[in-house]
């Protein structure tokens, strides 16, 4: 009965959902199903916040390692829960948007959480630079493809790519570096990411059918299923 | 009559100081690596760090003619008729937002600049904060006379990502009762000939993650034959040269798209002379940092060429 159930549920749904684009009178029962699905996906938010909490709770009791890091995000995520629950400094009333200019909520997004997030991703910057010294190597025929390309599409984004090739001729304008990069990502780039997305999109069938059919059944969590 | 000496700008000093130091640090790095030293993994950041200070510090920028792709978005913007509504959704986070918060900037202003309509939403829980950003800087900063509601509204942010297109491709009311401040559909002006995105005569997301541009094309630019367009970070775009022009009829790449769209719109009107232009601002740095990391391709590639004909490594 505990897996009977998931496995009805998730074939009665597939099959409604897809019906619902060959079919138009069944369009409505789609988006009703899609709004249950979208009811249950706010459901995953206070699943979320509790386990998060939980996790942090039993570190900190524990004194495992990094137990004060827990501290930090269990307070940024109360004082962030408050800031947006009871709309704290909101210029309108209770109804009004959450992110409105002047909250609490916004302040914050603006002046921590907006600097942190943009700082973590800029340091990738580094670890490119140092990767570009010591790994990107022509080690063989297809190193050495992946590396012209990089350096083509790399000098074509820049004004140096136009100014080191400006002296060829219109006629061979192919092979002025701008027009070099915008071939490479609008010819080989492009059918290779076609061919990703055409084996994707199989993949994405098969396995859509196994799951409505209940051949696979390993997100009910049992593996030898 | 200004002297020779006088018409150099501080702009010229910059680039000069910039690359003399850059080039030099490059040549005792080459210098360093050629006679078998270590260079350690710092000197690598150093390089990095100035070759992103400096323009900043002397204020380098440097100007692009809009591609194609880019093109294809701003021509169609501009064929749009007054009263036209266009849809902006904000499928983006902080970490994303240098590179494409200055689209939705852009885009946002030329919108409103021609009269058009804007319908903006976020399927990121975070593009609400980043919206907000855009409504303090462009929407309520340069057209005070713009009125939520009529000219403008804010869906704010929905749970449920695939879910939510798949709805408002065909009902916006269903995902939407009711606009960010709690305003019933019913009673939004924007709204009274729109009932779902086929109503709709242009959609952008800006983004590059997902639920993202992919989504938009799979779940309501393709069923509900909706023109659509994208503005993604630098690493998403090659993934999206597959949809243009069929399914996208221009996309935005990273800076470089953005700063693209920002001089496009710059040169085509006296009245966006002033604008901000944070992308072209933003390619100095880009620039700088693109040569300082084809150099060290350059150098580590000699070194590995060289060590292997000695022998060193197999």
């Amino acid at each position: 009965m505990k897996r009977l159930v998931p496995l009805i549920i998730t074939f009665v749904v597939g099959t409604v959902l897809i019906l619902s684009v060959f079919i138009p009178p069944m369009e409505g029962l789609g988006e009703n199903f899609t709004l249950f699905f979208d009811i249950i996906a706010v459901f995953a938010f206070f699943l979320g916040g509790g386990n998060l909490v939980r996790v942090h709770f039993q570190k900190m009791s524990r004194k495992s390692d990094d137990w004060e890091f827990s501290i930090v995000t269990l307070v940024g995520f109360f004082v962030m829960l408050a800031a947006g629950l009871f709309k704290i400094g909101n210029p309108g009333d209770i109804a009004s948007s959450v992110t409105a200019d002047g909250s609490l909520f916004q302040a914050i997004y603006r002046s921590v959480f907006v600097p942190l997030s943009s700082t973590m991703y800029a340091l990738l910057a580094f670890f490119v630079a140092s990767a570009s010294y010591r790994a990107f190597r022509a080690k063989n025929r297809e190193a050495t493809l992946l590396l012209v390309a990089a350096f083509i599409i790399l000098l074509g984004s820049t004004p140096f790519g136009t100014m080191l090739t400006s002296w060829v001729p219109e006629s061979w304008s192919i092979f002025q570096i701008p027009n070099l990069a915008v071939w490479l990502m609008s010819s080989p780039n492009l059918a290779g990411q076609r061919a990703i997305i055409i084996g994707i999109g199989l993949g994405v069938v098969s396995i859509s059918l196994r799951l409505i059919l209940g051949l696979e059944r390993t997100y009910l969590g049992d593996d030898n299923a | 009559m200004l002297s020779p000496l006088m018409a150099i700008t501080v702009q010229d000093i910059g680039i000069t100081v910039s690359l003399v130091f850059i080039l030099l640090g490059l040549a005792w790095l080459a210098w360093r690596s050629f006679s078998g030293k270590e260079v350690d993994r710092r000197i690598i950041f150093l390089f990095i760090f100035f070759s992103v200070a400096m323009p900043v510090i002397f204020k380098i920028s440097f100007k692009f003619k809009a591609t194609p792709i880019v093109n294809a978005l701003y021509e169609k913007i501009e064929s749009l008729p007054n009263n036209s509504t266009v849809l902006i959704s904000y499928d983006f986070d902080p970490a994303m937002a240098p590179e494409v918060q200055p689209m939705a900037d852009a885009l946002s202003r030329h919108c409103l600049s021609r009269d058009i309509k804007i319908v903006y939403m976020c399927l990121f829980p975070t593009g609400q904060g980043q919206l907000e950003q855009t409504f303090s800087t462009v929407v309520r900063n340069e057209f005070p006379e713009k009125q939520d509601g009529i000219d403008f509204v804010n869906l704010g942010y929905k749970a449920g990502g695939e879910g939510v297109l798949n709805v408002i491709v065909t009902d916006f009311e269903k995902m939407f009762p009711t606009d960010v401040n709690s305003v019933p559909y019913s009673e939004i002006p924007i709204f009274d000939n729109i009932k779902s995105c086929k109503n709709l005569d242009l959609i952008i997301s800006i983004g590059g993650g997902r639920p993202g541009i992919k989504e938009w094309v799979l779940f309501v630019g393709d069923p509900g034959n909706i023109p659509m367009a994208a503005g993604v970070a630098a690493v998403v775009a090659p993934q999206l040269y597959p949809y243009y022009p069929n399914q996208i009829l221009g996309l935005l790449g990273g800076v470089k798209g953005a700063a693209e769209y920002e001089n496009r719109l710059r040169d085509s009107d006296p009245k966006f002379a002033d604008m901000p232009t944070p992308a072209t601002t933003m390619m100095g740095p880009q620039t700088l940092a693109h040569i300082v990391v084809m150099s060290f391709i350059i150098i580590g590639n000699i070194l590995f060429f060289r060590n292997r004909k000695r022998g060193e490594i197999s």
